[in-house]
């Protein structure tokens, strides 16, 4: 990156791909071509900055600016603007909502202030695609470090030092992992990377491999090392081409540089990694259903023990760890395990990627040390609640996972406090809800995903969740009763308790945080019949107020199944028989005269 | 032996290592209820998929409960069977189950032995809290089995005999979350499939989502025509199980009782497949020395191995999967086949009797024998040589349906002609029997000296696939069985590699033979009755005076006055039959 004095660097995450960015690198290119500047200025295609709210995103170097919601057609500006004349287009800069501020130096943005990023360190500041951009970066110098400087004991022993967890969800710590699999002894081993990301709105793992794709093969060279395997696998869902895409270039890019394959560095250990896709089943995330899908058979969990570091692809010892937690092992390598173990709380060190999604205003991809308070990421990074709504509760750990209030704003994130607040880590996931959002339709929504997903092996998930969201749907009609949320409690505890994976052992999660925290709204629905968000069209009912309505006919007109009659100028009338709760007459009326009860 | 030390219910207990929780609380008479797993002990079979939860136990430190089919003992392990956390799991999962079962346990087939309605009577279930939505399938009939999926309970046991046992590979898990159920690949019907209708499927099924297809109707219509002349024949098999469903200990030998209710059922004549066994024993047997002695002679156009082919569902598998072997299976029909050829021809020539008033009725241990008699090969101008083949647990049916007091029936015989047999016929019924059999004959016609011992003990057990040599007077004879078509399959693909060096092959699909048939009388797991029937197959040779196929007067009368010789073209018109290839 040395030879130019400028760098653009676009935003190339799925994200922003879809928003045209790669039509802005081409007019960028084109300007810069057009304006002679190609001996001066370089577009580089990065992988994701995180902040997708505000993509697609161009950054320039030096000087950091950080461009948002750019247009192809902004292209020319920027660089007769930015690049010839040096003036940086000032329309196209963050504004801070709250000092209504100008940002131009991403440094100094709420969104970033509070981040550290150790996973996502290259994503949106290197191309992925091309290996000499990762290594300038340090890239490949953990592995050439262990490789000849440590004994796979002692990269053990450092992983285990750093108190690094896995950050799939189960927060398994990784250096005993990678020791139970050293001891396990066999002629063959294997390491697998699980990027089967599937959590509702999660793509913490989707960003590290297109952003950064030579971290994984990295690390799962490490891993190869420190267990004594010569095969690794990516088991990654088919949904995620891009990824697929990057993951490829970069194996055979690994594979020139003899980073992969024989004999790598010289040092005699032999390594290389296969691709093996998914077709999208969550529980595939499940690492002995992964391992199962790999092997050609149906993709559904088994018992365990044998836990697969005994026992695992085609039976032979495998360590399965995912995206995120192989993305910090280089870190580790290079800056030791006693920087890492400092960066968090005492029993979970380092970082977290978490996707923010929901009703906050800064959606997009965020790493934090551990210990960050919910507060901080939610309203400082996040940026608070749109359009100014209260915040109603903070969903973590995706399917699996629980919905906090805010009481628990200032819970510090870590693994076992989030297991003590009622919720979990998981992947990553973090979906926020405002005081629009009917926390039984959550817990319904996430049971609809759990009972879609759910493998059906075992009799309490496939049944058990059926049943629960059964209830669940009876609630929001307006059709359940009281004894209905002791009796979804007492199922829900069965199911956690007899589930056969942790896929069935956490669906009732949802249900049950929400009962806890939210129990006000389920006996307003079974008691009252009434939603009190507004959100279950079952118990809501369009009436006219007649004192208000002038006869206008608009609702008349608008009524897409003909429930409202009424006389021009006077009153007018809605059929609750016919009336299917559509709300257009409520947002057509300019005299307020339709009332939402 | 590495012993460890645990509590199961505040008892003290000391186990062998590596087992399960299951094992060890039964080794101290505690029987934690299971539902899907199964286990044949001493035929490796075992399903063990962890899926049903009803044997789920609490083990202190634990965070949620424990499958105790799955979970290994470790020492110090404190286990509570009956914790009222564990009893209000294991109720809630059956009633989950419950909740998505059709409630009409009082129409089923499987009524009465069902281990689903075994478990809600066990577990006292008198109320389903859970009520909603029952996930329907569309019921498939197939010439031997149906399949009414609405009843499935994702057990797998029938996926694990098909896949695992099998090799068959029919039947597997589709679909996924409340949608799964076990279904042939596309949700097609087994017609169309590879299935090879041995049953197995429905002998593990627990509870009335597969069953065989019932024929005990058309059977009374045959019975209660004037017109028609009702011929029964019951293969060996029967006689060492049929007991069962009267309550009477497994292995029990019921031939004189078996005989004495097919009588008062009605049929005109009441006679054995036996019979037939023996005759199946000249053709093949004759067929096997004509092989062995052309193959010693050098020629080049003479294959060996010999595979037996009383099997109809071991034929399908072989037409299906290996049709490129279709010449080595010995070309003689099975027993119910030559007995329903011999019945239409000579039996009715001699009583006087048109072929289309002749109505034969087989009772088998076995599924697959209803599509085979339905093959075209096996009819005469669309008339089936064989009309309706009804499984033991029919027959059971049948005689209950009559009023029937089976226990309190005299023994009686068999009618003449084609109810005569040997010890030899008899044994057919388990594996190794048929192989056997041959031997027997095939010795003595082969050496022309009489045998010194008809016991064969090399040739009999359980192992799935055995070997033995038997010396023909300084020939070494060596000789193959296998039982399962799993073990079936790897005998074959040893053939193809040119690996085998076997003579003689005896298959039988069910694990057991047909003793452990897909008709027989559910064994619940519990591979003692198998063993039980065998042994009792093996008494009733014993006690028999004749003892090889050859010395029956009535098959040595049968080539006197009808057949001439075995092998001769009248036989082989009648007796034999040709395979097809079924890719």
């Amino acid at each position: 990156m040395t030879d130019y004095k400028m760098h653009l660097l676009v935003c190339g995450g799925t994200g922003c791909k879809a928003a045209d960015s790669d039509e802005i690198r081409n007019s960028l290119k084109y300007w810069i071509e057009q304006t002679g500047m190609e001996d001066d200025a370089q577009v580089v295609f990065t992988g994701c900055f995180g902040f997708c709210e505000k993509g697609p995103i161009v950054k320039v170097l030096p000087g950091n600016t950080f461009y948002v919601g750019v247009q192809p057609g902004d292209a020319e500006e920027i660089v007769k603007e930015h690049l010839v004349k040096g003036r940086p287009v000032q329309r196209l800069l963050y504004t801070d909502p709250v000092t209504k501020e100008e940002i131009s130096d991403s440094k100094g943005m709420e969104f970033y202030k509070k981040q550290m990023r150790i996973a996502l360190r290259n994503c949106g500041f290197i191309n992925p695609e091309n290996i000499e951009e990762y290594i300038s970066r340090d890239g490949y110098m953990a592995l050439g470090k262990c490789l000849t400087e440590l004994s796979p004991q002692e990269v053990i022993s450092e992983i285990k030092e750093s108190g690094l967890r896995g950050r799939g969800g189960g927060g398994f710590p990784t250096g005993l992992k990678w020791e139970i699999t050293n001891k396990s002894e066999a002629d063959q081993k294997y390491v697998v990377c699980n990027a089967d990301e599937g959590d509702p709105g999660a793509f913490m793992d989707r960003s590290i491999l297109e952003g950064d794709p030579h971290s994984i093969i990295e690390a799962m060279a490490i891993c190869g090392y420190c267990i004594g395997a010569d095969k690794g696998l990516v088991y990654i869902r088919a949904e995620y081409p891009l990824a697929i895409e990057r993951l490829k270039i970069a194996l055979n890019q690994a594979r020139e540089y003899g980073l992969l394959g024989e004999d790598i560095l010289g040092t005699g250990f032999n390594f290389d990694i296969s691709i093996r896709l998914g077709a999208g089943a969550f529980v595939c995330g499940e690492e002995t259903a992964l391992i199962h899908s790999m092997e050609g058979l149906r993709g559904e969990p088994t018992f365990k023990p044998p836990f697969p570091s005994v026992s695992g692809y085609l039976g032979k010892p495998t360590n399965v760890n995912n995206v995120e937690t192989f993305a910090n092992v280089p870190v580790i390598i290079n800056k030791g395990a006693n920087w890492f173990n400092k960066i968090g709380t005492e029993k979970s060190k380092g970082t977290k990627v978490f996707a923010l999604a929901g009703k906050i205003n800064n959606i997009g991809l965020i790493e934090v040390p551990m210990g960050t308070t919910l507060r901080e990421v939610i309203y400082d990074i996040g940026g608070g609640i749109k359009d100014g709504k209260e915040f109603k509760s903070v969903q973590t750990g995706g399917p699996s996972g629980g919905c906090l209030t805010k009481d628990f704003l200032d819970t510090p994130i870590d693994y076992d406090n989030l297991i003590a607040a009622g919720s979990m880590m998981g992947s990553g996931g973090m979906i926020v809800m405002d005081e629009d959002d009917c926390m039984v339709s959550i817990a319904k929504f996430y049971l609809e995903f759990t009972l879609e997903e759910s493998c059906g092996k075992c009799s309490p998930c496939r049944i058990g969740n059926k049943r629960l969201h059964e209830m669940l749907d009876k609630i929001t009609k307006g059709e359940g009763e009281e004894k209905d949320i002791e009796r979804l409690k007492m199922l829900s505890h069965v199911i956690k308790d007899t589930s056969l994976c942790g896929l069935g052992q956490s669906s009732p999660n949802p249900v049950l945080s929400t009962i806890a925290n939210f129990e006000d709204e389920y006996l307003a629905h079974v008691n009252e019949k009434k939603c009190p968000s507004g959100q279950c069209k079952d118990l809501l009912k369009y009436e006219v107020v007649e004192d208000l309505c002038t006869g206008c006919t608009l609702c008349f007109r608008n009524c897409p199944v003909g429930a409202i009659t009424g006389e021009r100028r006077q009153p007018h009338y809605i059929d609750q028989s016919i009336c299917i709760k559509c709300g257009v007459c409520y947002w057509k009326c300019k005299f307020n005269a339709i009332k939402l009860s | 032996m590495d012993t460890i030390q645990l509590t199961i219910d505040n008892k003290p207990v000391v186990v062998k290592k590596g087992i399960t929780i299951l094992d060890a609380a039964s080794s101290v008479g505690i029987h934690i209820p299971t539902l899907c797993h199964m286990k044949l002990d001493d035929l490796n079979i075992e399903n063990r998929p962890g899926g049903c939860r009803i044997c789920v136990v609490e083990v202190e430190g634990r965070r949620n409960l424990a499958p105790a089919c799955c979970t290994e003992v470790a020492d110090g392990m404190v286990i509570n069977s009956h914790s009222i956390r564990v009893i209000n799991a294991r109720q809630t999962v059956l009633e989950l189950i419950l909740s998505d079962h059709p409630a009409d346990c009082l129409i089923c087939a499987k009524s009465g032995k069902c281990e689903l309605q075994d478990m809600a009577h066990h577990l006292g279930i008198r109320e389903i809290h859970y009520k909603g939505e029952q996930s329907t399938y569309r019921e498939d009939t197939s010439p031997a089995i149906i399949r009414d999926v609405d009843k499935c309970i994702m057990c797998r046991r029938c996926e694990m005999m098909c896949n695992e046992v099998q090799t068959v590979g029919v039947l597997s898990a589709i679909n996924r979350g409340f949608n799964a159920v076990v279904s042939p690949a596309f949700e097609m019907n087994l017609d169309h499939s590879v299935c090879t209708y041995c049953g197995q499927c429905v002998a593990v099924c627990p509870t009335g989502a597969l069953t065989e297809v019932d024929q005990t109707a058309q059977v009374v219509r045959a019975l209660s025509d004037p017109t028609k002349t009702v011929v029964v024949q019951t293969a060996p098999a029967v006689r060492a199980a049929l007991g069962e469903e009267f309550d009477m200990e497994p292995g029990t030998l019921v031939t004189g009782k078996l005989a004495a209710s097919l009588r008062r059922l009605g049929f005109n004549y009441v006679f054995d497949t036996d019979f037939a066994a023996d005759l199946t024993i000249m053709e093949e047997g004759t067929e096997m020395l004509n092989r062995l002695s052309r193959f010693l002679e050098g020629d080049k156009n003479v294959k060996l191995p010999i595979l037996t082919s009383c099997c109809p569902a071991w034929v399908k598998f072989f037409e299906h999967q290996f049709p490129q072997l279709n010449d080595i299976p010995s070309t003689a029909r099975s027993p119910q086949q030559m007995f329903g050829s011999i019945a239409k021809t000579y039996f009715a020539e001699k009583m006087g009797i048109d072929r289309e008033d002749l109505v034969v009725v087989s009772i088998m241990p076995c599924v697959a024998k209803k599509y085979e008699c339905g093959r075209d090969e096996f009819k005469v101008n669309e008339n089936p040589d064989v009309d309706y083949a009804i499984t033991t647990r029919e027959l059971a049916g049948l005689i209950k349906l009559a009023n029937i007091d089976f226990n309190k029936l005299p023994n009686e015989d068999f009618d003449l002609p084609l109810g005569e047999s040997t010890g030899a016929g008899v044994i057919f019924g388990t594996t190794g029997g048929v192989i056997e059999a041959a031997v027997r004959t095939a010795y003595e016609l082969y050496t022309k000296k009489p045998l010194q011992k008809l016991d064969f003990h090399e040739l009999r057990g359980m192992e799935g696939i055995r070997h033995a040599t038997i010396d023909f007077a300084g020939f070494p004879l060596k000789i193959g069985i296998a039982h399962g078509l799993g073990n079936a399959r790897k005998l074959l693909e040893k053939i193809e590699s040119g690996e085998s060096e076997f003579h003689a092959i005896e298959i039988m699909s069910c694990p057991g033979g047909c003793i452990g048939g897909g008709g027989q009388p559910y064994h619940h797991g519990n591979a003692e009755i198998l063993k039980k029937r065998q042994m009792a197959l093996y008494q009733e040779d014993s006690n028999k005076t004749i003892r090889k196929s050859h010395e029956n007067p009535y098959i040595i009368q049968l080539y006197e006055e009808f057949l001439g010789k075995p092998m001769s073209e009248k036989a082989h018109h009648l007796l034999h039959t040709e395979y097809f290839d079924r890719t």
